[in-house]
C-alpha cells in the first residue's frame, strides 16, 4: 500500500471517527449528568436514545412524508428548507427522548428514592394490570382495556405504599434501570410496525462532499453531525453554567442533602437532569439516523454501552470528559477496526473500557459534575 | 514505662489543600488507655483512619511494634493487631449479632473455600472456635441474649457494644474506639467506662477517641489533645485538664486574640 | 385495601408458616420429609401422568420433560451460581451468560470441533476453564467500584458472544454441532429424543451444587461474602481479605455458570452464538432477583418461575422478556428483597443457641 493511501485512509477514518465520536459524546452526556447527580448508572439511557431514533423516523416519514431514498419524484432538500427540516426532525427526536427520560425517572427511579408520586403510581399500576392480563389473553387491545380499568384501584394501593416512603438499596436502582431498559426496547420490538426488523429512515439530503481536507472528502452529513454535536454541547454547557436551574444541577451534584436544606427543589433538579440528558440523546438519535439511515428496537444497547464507555473514559460526571471520551472512543474504534477488521469493532470498544478502568478508574479528566468549571 | 506499641512519627495528612494532621507525633504504650480528645474537626478520626490504613499519610510514618504500617493493606493491619470501631455504627446489618462477631474472629482463621466444601477437621475446629469465642465476647459485652438477632434490629446500645465485640474478636493488641459513648445517657456511659476498664484488664491496649470529657478523664491513663491537626498537649488527665492551651482550644479562645 | 399487597402477604405467610411447621419436626421426620421431596423431584417427568396434578403442571405445546431439563434445570443451576455473585456477595454481574457460553463452547471444542474427548472428561475441564475466565475477568475488575462492574461484565458477555461469532476456530455464526452426549450410566441412556435422563443428571447436578453452596454459605467464606455485601470497607477493616473473597465468589459463580453450559451443550448437541444473547443475562438476573436475591432457595424458586411460567402460559412467549423487564421494575419498587427474602442467620443454629441459653439459665 503506498504511503499516500495510508495517510488518506487515516484522515478518512479520522473524519468518520469524529462523527461517530460526536454521537457517543452526546449520549455520554446523559450518563454523565445522571451519574453526577444521582450516582446512578442510568442503564436505560440507551433506550432513550433508541426512542429518539424512532421519533426522528416518525417525524421525517410521517410528519414530513419524506420517502425512503432514491425516489426520483422527491428531490433532496437543500439550503434553508433543509435546515428547517433538520431542525424540525431534531426537535421531535428531542421531544421523544426528553419525555421518555422524564417518564423513566418518575416511574422507575423516583419511587425507589422513597418519594414516588401519583404519576409513577398510575403508570406502574397500568403496567401491573397489563402484564397480569397478558397471562390470560394476549391481545394488545383487550390487555390495554383491562389494564386501564384496573389502573385506578391498583394505583390507589400503590400510592398508599409510596406514602411509607421506603428507600430502596443502591443495587435496586441499577436493577430497576436494567428492567426498564429491557422493557422499553422489547416494547418497541413487540409492538412497532415492523417489530424486531430493521427500519430504514428516510434520507433527506444528498450525501455529497462538502469540502476536501488533507486530501479527504468530508461528506456533508458528517459535517452536520460534528457541528451539530458541538453546538448542542455548547448550549448544554451554557445552560449548566449560566442558568439558575443549571446552578441547581451543579449544587445537587455536589451535595444533594445540603442543597435540599438550602431550599433547592431536588426532585425538580433531578427531572431537569434527566430531561437534559434525554434531549441530548434525542439530538444524537437524529444525527445518528442522518448518517446511518436506519434504526432498530435494540439499536440503543451497543451504542449505549459505548457511550457509557466514553463517559467513563473521560471521567464520569464530567461534561468535558464526555466530549473528550466520546471523540477518543470514536477515533480508537475506527482506527482499530481498520487494523483488526470491522467485525471486531464492538470488541475493541469493550477492551478499551476494561483497560481504562484498570489503569484510570476515574477517567482521563477525573469525575466531577459539581466541581465542573467547564 | 512499658514498651511502645504504636508509634506515630511526625505524621502529616493532607487532603487537597487542607491539612488534617500536621506533624503529629504520638506514642501508645503497651497496656495503657490513651484518650485522644479535641474539638470537632481537630483530626481525631483522621488519626484513626491513618492508623487503620484507610488513608496513607502524606508525610511521616506510623509503626506498630516497630513495623511500618504504610505498606500493609487494610485487612493486613487488622491481622497485625489493630482493631477499631466506627463513630457512625457500621455493622453488617443483615447478619446476626453472633455472625458479626464471627466475621471478626475469622480474621485469625485460615480455612477457605476448599476447607469449607470438604469440611476438613481443621475447618470444623476453627468454626467451633470462632463460634465459641464470639459467644464469649457477646457474653463479655453483656449482649449474648440477642446473639441471633439481625444486627439492624438490635437496640442502639447493643449495636455500640456489638461493634466493640466484633473488634475484640479479631484478637487485637490495640483496640481503637471511635466515640463509643456517642448517644449514651450518663448511666450507660458509666457502664461503658467499666467495660473499657475491664477490657484493659484483659490485656488489651486501648485508644479512646471521645467527645465526652468525663468519660475520657475517668478511664484514660494518659490523654493527648489535638487541635486543628496539631497535638497541643499530652500527659496525665489531671495535667491536661489544667493545661491553658487545652482550655483555650475547648473554649474557642484564639491564641493570637489578644 | 390493595388486593395485590394482601395477596403478597398471604403468599409469604404461607411460606413462613410452612417453615415453622417444618422446623418443629424432629430430626428423623425432617430427614424423611427431605427424602420424600427428593424422590418427588426425581419423579417430576411423570407428574403430567397423575390425574389432577398433570392438568396443572403440564406444558402445552412442548414436552414436559424437555422443559424441565432444557429450561428449568438450566435456569435453576444458573440462578444458584448467579445468586452467589449477586445475592450473597453483592457483585452485580450482567455478563453471566458469558460463563454459560464458555462452558458450552469448551465442551463443544473438546468433544467435537477440535478434540474427541468424552463428555464426562470435558465436564471438569470446561468448569475449570469457566472458573479461569471468572478469575481473568475478576482480577482487574473486582477492584472497581460496584456499578462499574455491572458495565464491564456486560461488555464481557458481549465479547464472548462476538468472539464466538467472528472466529472460524469457534465455528463462527454456524456454531458447532455433533457435541458428544453424556455416557450411559446407571442404566440411563442419553439419546436424542428422551429428555428424562438429562433431567435426572441435571437434577443431580443441582443437588451437588446446593450441597457445596450450603457448606460455603455457612462457613467463614459465606460470612465474608455477606460482610462484603453489607459494608465492604468495614469488612476489610475487620480483617476480611475482601478482594480474595470477591474473586472467589466470582470464580465459583463462573464455574456454576460453566457447568450449566456443559449440561446444555451435552443435551442439545449443537450450539451457536445466538444461543447466548445478552437478553439471557437479563433473564438470569430476573430469576435471582424475583425469587429472592441472597437466599439460595429464593434463587431456585426464581429460576423455576422464570423458566417454567412462559412455557406453562404459552400466551406471551414472545413477550416474556418484556414482561420480565416490567416485573424487575415492579419488584424493585415494591419488594426489592424478592419473593423469598434472605434469612438472617441459620435457623438450626438459632434453635441450638436457644436451647444452649436455656441450659445456661437453668
Amino acid at each position: 500500500m503506498p504511503d499516500w493511501l495510508i495517510i488518506r485512509t487515516f484522515w478518512e477514518l479520522t473524519v468518520t471517527g469524529l462523527a461517530l465520536g460526536s454521537i457517543y459524546a452526546l449520549v455520554a452526556l446523559g450518563y454523565t449528568l445522571v451519574y453526577g447527580v444521582l450516582r446512578l448508572i442510568n442503564f436505560a439511557h440507551s433506550e432513550i436514545f433508541m426512542v429518539g431514533t424512532f421519533g426522528a423516523l416518525l417525524a421525517s416519514s410521517q410528519f414530513l412524508s419524506i420517502p425512503l431514498l432514491e425516489d426520483g419524484n422527491y428531490p433532496y432538500r437543500t439550503g434553508m428548507t433543509l435546515i428547517i427540516f433538520l431542525v424540525f426532525i431534531m426537535l421531535i427526536a428531542m421531544l421523544f427522548s426528553g419525555i421518555g427520560a422524564v417518564v423513566l425517572e418518575r416511574v422507575a427511579y423516583r419511587p425507589l428514592r422513597g418519594n414516588g408520586d401519583a404519576f409513577g403510581a398510575i403508570v406502574l399500576a397500568f403496567l401491573t394490570a397489563f402484564i397480569v392480563s397478558l397471562v390470560f389473553v394476549d391481545q394488545a387491545k383487550i390487555n390495554v382495556i383491562i389494564a386501564l380499568l384496573a389502573t385506578a384501584p391498583i394505583s390507589y394501593a400503590y400510592m398508599r405504599f409510596f406514602k411509607q416512603g421506603r428507600k430502596a438499596p443502591r443495587l435496586a436502582f441499577l436493577i430497576s434501570a436494567i428492567g426498564a431498559s429491557t422493557a422499553i426496547s422489547e416494547a418497541v420490538g413487540v409492538w412497532s410496525k415492523h417489530g424486531r426488523d430493521q427500519y430504514q429512515t428516510p434520507r433527506l439530503l444528498e450525501k455529497k462532499t462538502l469540502f476536501t481536507m488533507f486530501g479527504t472528502d468530508v461528506r456533508i452529513d458528517y459535517a452536520i453531525v460534528i457541528v451539530g454535536a458541538l453546538l448542542m454541547m455548547t448550549a448544554l454547557t451554557l445552560f449548566v453554567n449560566k442558568t439558575r436551574l443549571g446552578r441547581g444541577v451543579r449544587a445537587v451534584a455536589q451535595d444533594a442533602e445540603t442543597s435540599r436544606i438550602l431550599g433547592v427543589n431536588v426532585d425538580l433538579i433531578i427531572i431537569v437532569t434527566f430531561a437534559l440528558g434525554g434531549v441530548m440523546a434525542g439530538g444524537a438519535a437524529m444525527l445518528f439516523t442522518l448518517v446511518y439511515d436506519q434504526t432498530r428496537f435494540n439499536i440503543g444497547f451497543i451504542l449505549g454501552v459505548k457511550s457509557f464507555t466514553a463517559a467513563v473514559l473521560g471521567g464520569i460526571g464530567n461534561l468535558k470528559g464526555a466530549l473528550l471520551g466520546g471523540l477518543l472512543l470514536g477515533l480508537v474504534e475506527n482506527y482499530g477496526s481498520a487494523i483488526f477488521g470491522g467485525q471486531w469493532k464492538d470488541v475493541i470498544a469493550f477492551v478499551v473500557l476494561l483497560v481504562v478502568l484498570m489503569f484510570r478508574p476515574t477517567g482521563l479528566l477525573g469525575e466531577s459534575l459539581g466541581k465542573a468549571r467547564v | 514505662m512499658s514498651e511502645v506499641l504504636l508509634d506515630f512519627n511526625n505524621v502529616t495528612m493532607q487532603f487537597g489543600g487542607v491539612t488534617a494532621l500536621n506533624e503529629v507525633s504520638l506514642q501508645i504504650k503497651q497496656g495503657e488507655i490513651l484518650g485522644l480528645i479535641g474539638p470537632n474537626g481537630a483530626g481525631k478520626t483522621t488519626c484513626f483512619n491513618v492508623m487503620t490504613g484507610v488513608y496513607a499519610p502524606t508525610l511521616g510514618t506510623v509503626s506498630f511494634e516497630g513495623k511500618n504500617l504504610a505498606k500493609l493493606k487494610r485487612f493486613e493491619i487488622t491481622k497485625v493487631g489493630i482493631a477499631r470501631t466506627f463513630q457512625n455504627i457500621r455493622l453488617f446489618s443483615e447478619m446476626t449479632a453472633l455472625e458479626n462477631v464471627m466475621v471478626g474472629a475469622d480474621a485469625r482463621k485460615k480455612a477457605s473455600v476448599g476447607g469449607a466444601i470438604l469440611r476438613t477437621s481443621r475447618q470444623r475446629h476453627e468454626e467451633k472456635e470462632s463460634r465459641e469465642r464470639s459467644m464469649e465476647l457477646l457474653q463479655f459485652m453483656g449482649i449474648s441474649d440477642r446473639a441471633e438477632t439481625a444486627a439492624r434490629n438490635l437496640p442502639y446500645g447493643y449495636q455500640r457494644r456489638l461493634e466493640i465485640a466484633r473488634a475484640l474478636a479479631t484478637e487485637p493488641k490495640l483496640l481503637c474506639l471511635d466515640e463509643p459513648a456517642a448517644g449514651f445517657n450518663p448511666a450507660e456511659k458509666e457502664e461503658l467506662n467499666e467495660l473499657i476498664l475491664k477490657i484493659r484488664e484483659q490485656g488489651y491496649t486501648v485508644l479512646l477517641i471521645e467527645h465526652d470529657m468525663n468519660v475520657v478523664m475517668k478511664v484514660s491513663d494518659r490523654v493527648a489533645v489535638l487541635d486543628f491537626g496539631q497535638k497541643i498537649a499530652d500527659g496525665l488527665p489531671a495535667d491536661v485538664r489544667n493545661n491553658p492551651a487545652v482550655i483555650a482550644a475547648y473554649l474557642g479562645v484564639e491564641d493570637n486574640a489578644s | 385495601m390493595s388486593l395485590v399487597l394482601n395477596f403478597w402477604l398471604r403468599v409469604t405467610a404461607l411460606f413462613s408458616g410452612f417453615g415453622e411447621q417444618f422446623r418443629a419436626m424432629n430430626k428423623w421426620q425432617r430427614y424423611s420429609a427431605y427424602g420424600l421431596g427428593v424422590v418427588a423431584l426425581y419423579l417430576l417427568p411423570y407428574w403430567p401422568d397423575v390425574p389432577v396434578l398433570g392438568q396443572i403442571v403440564n406444558t402445552p405445546g412442548s414436552q414436559f420433560e424437555t422443559v424441565l431439563n432444557d429450561q428449568v434445570v438450566i435456569f435453576v443451576l444458573i440462578a444458584l451460581g448467579l445468586n452467589v455473585v449477586v445475592g450473597i456477595a453483592g457483585l452485580l454481574d450482567l455478563g453471566y451468560v458469558g460463563f454459560y457460553a464458555v462452558g458450552a463452547y469448551v465442551t463443544a471444542i473438546l468433544t467435537s470441533a477440535h478434540g474427541n474427548l468424552p463428555w464426562l472428561l470435558a465436564l471438569p475441564i470446561a468448569v475449570v476453564i469457566s472458573m479461569l475466565f471468572g478469575l481473568i475477568l475478576g482480577t482487574p475488575t473486582l477492584r472497581l467500584r460496584g456499578d462499574y462492574l455491572a458495565i464491564v461484565t456486560l461488555g464481557f458477555g458481549e465479547i464472548i458472544r462476538l468472539t464466538a461469532k467472528n472466529m472460524d476456530w469457534l465455528g463462527a455464526s454456524r456454531g458447532i454441532s455433533n457435541i458428544k452426549k453424556p455416557p450411559s450410566m446407571f442404566g440411563l441412556k442419553f439419546g436424542v429424543l428422551d429428555a428424562k435422563p438429562y433431567f435426572y443428571l441435571g437434577l443431580t447436578m443441582v443437588f451437588i451444587v446446593i450441597f457445596i453452596l450450603h457448606r460455603l454459605e455457612y462457613s467463614r467464606v459465606g460470612r465474608a461474602w455477606v460482610a462484603i455485601r453489607e459494608d465492604e470497607d468495614a469488612a476489610e477493616l475487620m480483617g476480611v481479605n475482601t478482594f480474595k473473597f470477591k474473586l472467589w465468589a466470582f470464580t465459583i459463580g463462573a464455574g456454576i455458570g460453566g457447568l450449566a453450559g456443559v449440561h446444555y451443550a451435552g443435551k442439545v448437541g449443537f450450539i451457536n452464538p445466538d444461543n447466548f444473547p445478552l437478553q439471557l443475562s437479563i433473564l438470569f438476573l430476573a430469576a435471582v432477583v424475583l425469587g429472592g436475591s441472597g437466599n439460595m432457595y429464593g434463587a431456585i424458586l426464581g429460576g423455576i418461575l422464570v423458566a417454567y411460567m412462559p412455557e406453562r402460559l404459552r400466551n406471551f412467549s414472545d413477550k416474556r422478556i418484556l414482561v420480565f423487564g416490567i416485573v424487575l421494575v415492579l419488584m424493585m419498587v415494591f419488594r426489592p428483597e424478592g419473593i423469598l427474602p434472605k434469612r438472617v442467620g441459620n435457623e438450626h443454629k438459632k434453635r441450638r443457641a436457644r436451647s444452649q441459653e436455656g441450659e445456661v439459665a437453668s
